[in-house]
């Protein structure tokens, strides 16, 4: 193995900080990275049954605690299957070679006529009474990883690459399977009054007009600028929480206005102006072409308000989340609390599916800011479904303005990328705050603007630069010193505004050019990979017979490589306008290296299509007064059942190439090929998402 | 107050104010959790259940109005095709939204054994999915339509 160990490994040496063989016959795998509904946690369990030979039924898989499972940071930007796998790959393969070894040398034999099965190991095919169970001891179990193990061969594998089915699935569509369904003995439930912005104070609120409102028994914590209402019964709290925004009178609250929610507020603001990539050249040498595209800021919009519980007795704090890293989330709890790392435990608990950085983590930490206070007890704080939409963190209203410089026959010569977005991500460990934690007394300075590095796959920066092969190619990202509102990681950050820029522009370039979009696709693109996907897709959707459009029926393609590093994926969609979009076919070609489980690929696949379709014709957060104000589903509509697409996925078979996550790969693409059937529909090119029905009647107006 | 009611075949009687939603009533006076918060506010259709043969929100409906009368939740679905089909088909990716799906699932079936494709996209348009399991979810629905079928012919 050439490359270096996996930053999971780094980070966590010891064998027995991932597997353990338990004395029921069991296996006992624990790894960092979560189930956020991407079915991580069954395919990293077939890794490891694989490279073990131990059937799949005998693993117990222990994910996200601080406990009893290793830290590997957050779980994000299709990197569980990425990283983790690839770590629990070679930890097993570690392990069994280990056992295999020593065994050897005491039965006097070779390795390698040692077979396993069912984690029993038989010498020529012979049991030797020997297992994983009764063969492997402490001193297995407290090495270190050296990483140097070879894996099997995929072209053995008997369980990865087969679509085995969920553990996690059957609790959650039979009954409890969620954090919201956690009952604690001296369960308390608690609503939290909500600070409206930073540094506003509260000036007075009326207890009793609440109490009034709330009929029935609860206590009021209030801890600086921080109140929660905290009771046995869930109905008494929550009718308090939605009676005392009404009652209670806040000084110094941020004033905000519709034009905030625009992605071009951006560009009147301060930025801290980075470049990557080819100097500028001293003169364009040629024809300049420039379009600006934006998405505005969109919401996570789990389908469940987020949910915390934390229980405070004899000096340690343990807290449930369904943060996407219970490690960091440990981290802000103890600087937060005046608390030691070693006085809290947090334990994962599965939310609903959020695809980035919602409120999971702040209303962990409101549920241990009560919990201070009411020692002994369980608090379970559950959001309400319009302090989920006002207070979670947004992605990032995000700008994209590309430059090409086209020679005499057409052909970029020199390319642009210009970016103006707020930060993709405001997790703690890039500076940004926990909500609760700015109304607590001695609150945190204003978030810093920051942005995962390049090395991290960039955030406003992210897919930014084409693939394609022009020869001279740069960024210049604007990265805004300040947010209207929190703003964090959703899907793939800055992937999605700048692929439906890029892929759009390219669009556009081709039929100035009067050539074909694929064809002018393929003549610019010497990855090969790529290539076949873009030919796979348009032969499935019979791109040749699109016609010249302008009937309100469109066709469109794109593609990315996710992170212009991971899994690439191809999508065209076939679309009709009637006043609004409806996008009625589209076709995926995806590309993510070894498939671990077929069936979770094209759940993540499709699901990340459906999600994009979603926010590009409908979804934006409105902005107005002390902050967000699309607060339900009818001021932040998401597709509806009548509007999904039929989709038809084909995944390449690449077992010899690393595995990719596939969460990410066909949202950009997906609302490109939207942007680009809309212009091949109707003729207009709709440049700022979503593509609404007013947007579209405005371009066609405009056109 | 007591209220008396029917859920999953089995009569109850809650002490609870009338104007409690049958949604906590469900979850924490009975402690069935299948039937889920997501807005409180009749348009996401995480809580759906079916009271007398009906798919209706229990997020913010009285549990007064529902004394006296049959309310099935998706604890009662373990031995239905609905369960098993979702299984098969892995209809969900979270899976938040899911068992409230399953009971307009419930409640069309028990009225119409062959649903078309789009009879079961307009049963749902009551339900939103974040994740983008929705072809799943539909697929799911034919499979288990199929399954009665067969089970009523054989
Ligand atoms: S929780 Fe009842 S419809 Fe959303
Ligand atoms: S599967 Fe997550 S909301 Fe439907």
């Amino acid at each position: 193995m050439s490359e270096t160990l996996p930053l999971s490994i780094q980070n966590n040496r010891r064998m027995e900080k991932w597997l353990r063989f338990q004395a029921d016959r069991t296996v006992k795998l624990a790894v960092g990275k979560v189930e956020i509904g991407q079915a991580v946690l069954i395919a990293l369990t077939q890794i490891a049954a694989e490279e073990l030979d131990i059937a799949l039924d005998r693993f117990v898989t222990i994910s996200g605690d601080t406990a009893d499972a290793p830290d590997e940071g957050s779980t994000s930007s299709s990197q569980s299957i990425e990283m983790s796998g690839r770590s629990v790959r070679l930890i097993t393969a570690e392990f069994r070679a280990r056992v295999i070894d020593r065994l050897a040398r005491r039965l006097n034999c070779s390795p390698s006529d040692i077979s396993v099965e069912d984690g029993a190991f038989l010498l020529d095919d012979e049991p030797t009474g020997h297992d994983y169970w009764n063969f492997s001891g402490d001193e297995d179990f407290a090495a270190d990883i050296s990483g140097t193990a070879q894996p099997k061969d995929p072209s053995t594998y008997k369980i990865v690459g087969k679509p085995i089915p969920r553990q996690d699935l059957k609790a959650k569509i039979s009954g409890a399977g969620f954090i919201h369904d956690i009952v604690r003995p001296d369960m308390l439930h608690a609503r939290v009054l909500r600070q409206p912005s930073r540094e506003a104070t509260l000036a007075s609120y009326d207890e009793a007009a609440i109490r009034r409102a709330a009929r029935g028994e609860f206590q009021v914590v209030r801890v600086g600028n921080f109140v929660a209402f905290v009771g046995a019964d869930e109905t008494t709290v929550q009718r308090a929480a939605v009676a005392a925004p009404n009652h209670a009178v806040w000084k110094n609250v941020r004033q905000l206005t519709p034009a905030h929610q625009e992605a071009a507020w951006y560009a009147t603001q301060p930025s801290d102006d980075r470049f990557v990539g080819d100097p500028v050249p001293e003169t364009d040498a040629g024809e300049v072409v420039t379009a600006t595209y934006s998405r505005p800021f969109v919401a996570h919009a789990a389908m469940a308000p987020s949910c915390g519980l934390a229980e405070w007795r004899d000096g340690h704090l343990q807290v449930w989340s369904h943060t996407q890293g219970v490690y960091p989330l440990r981290n802000s709890l103890a600087e937060i609390l005046g608390l030691t790392r070693e006085q809290i435990v947090v334990r994962h608990a599965h939310g609903a599916g959020c695809y980035g950085h919602n409120g999971a983590d702040d209303a962990a930490v409101d549920a241990a800011v009560i919990a201070m206070q009411i020692p002994d007890r369980c608090i379970r704080v559950q959001w309400r479904r319009e302090e989920e939409f006002a207070f979670e963190p947004v992605g990032t209203a995000h700008m994209t303005r590309l430059k090409a410089v086209l020679d005499a026959s057409g052909n970029p010569i020199d390319w642009t990328c210009e970016v103006w977005a707020g930060s993709h991500v405001q997790r703690p460990i890039y500076g940004g705050n926990m909500l609760t934690h700015e109304a607590l007394p001695n609150p945190p300075p204003a978030p810093k603007p920051n942005d995962p590095p390049e090395a991290a796959g960039g955030g406003g920066t992210r897919n930014g630069t084409p693939l394609y092969d022009f020869p001279k190619k740069r960024i210049v990202h604007h990265l805004s010193l300040t947010t209207p509102v929190r703003t964090s990681s959703l899907r793939g950050l800055g992937a999605l505004p700048n692929v439906y820029a890029l892929e759009c522009f390219v669009d556009e370039l081709a039929e100035k050019a009067g050539v074909d979009p694929v064809a002018w696709r393929l003549a610019h693109l010497s990855d090969p990979r790529a290539r076949y996907l873009i030919e796979n897709v348009a032969k499935r959707c019979n791109w040749a017979d699109r016609g010249p459009g302008g009937n309100g029926k469109g066709m469109g393609i794109a593609w990315s490589r996710y992170k212009n590093r991971a899994a690439y994926a191809a999508v065209a969609v076939e679309i009709e306008v009637d006043q609004e979009i409806r996008v009625r076919k589209a076709w995926i070609a995806a590309d993510a290296g070894l498939v671990i489980n077929p069936d979770g690929a094209a759940n993540q696949l499709e699901g990340g299509l459906i999600h994009a379709v979603s926010m590009t014709l409908k979804e934006q957060v409105k902005i107005d007064g002390a902050g967000i104000a699309s607060l339900d589903w009818s001021t932040y509509p998401i597709l509806k059942f009548s509007e999904i697409p039929e989709i038809f996925t084909e995944i390449v078979h690449a077992p010899n190439q690393p595995t990719l996550g596939m969460g990410e790969c066909t949202f950009g693409p997906t609302a490109a090929a939207i942007g680009n059937a809309m212009k091949h529909a109707l003729g207009v090119r709709i440049r700022d998402m979503p593509l609404t029905r007013e947007r579209i009647a405005a371009a066609l107006l405009g056109g | 107050m007591s209220i008396e009611l029917t859920v999953n075949g089995q009569t109850v009687s809650v002490q609870a104010a009338g104007d409690t939603p049958l949604l906590d009533v469900l979850r924490n006076h009975l402690e069935l959790k299948g039937s889920r918060y997501g807005c409180g506010l009749e348009q996401c259709g995480s809580c759906m259940v079916v009271i007398d043969g009906k798919a209706e929100y229990s997020c913010a409906k009285d549990v007064s109005t529902v004394a006296g009368r049959r309310v099935e939740t998706v604890e009662s679905l373990l031995d239905h095709p609905l369960h098993q089909a979702f299984l098969d088909e892995q209809a969900g990716q979270c899976a938040y939204c899911v068992s409230g799906i399953m009971m307009t699932a419930k409640a069309l079936l028990d009225a119409n054994k062959s649903p078309t494709r789009d009879q079961i996209v307009a049963a749902l348009d009551s339900h939103l999915c974040r994740c983008g399991a929705h072809p799943r979810i539909i697929r799911a629905i034919e499979r288990a339509a199929n399954v009665l079928r067969e089970g009523a012919r054989s």
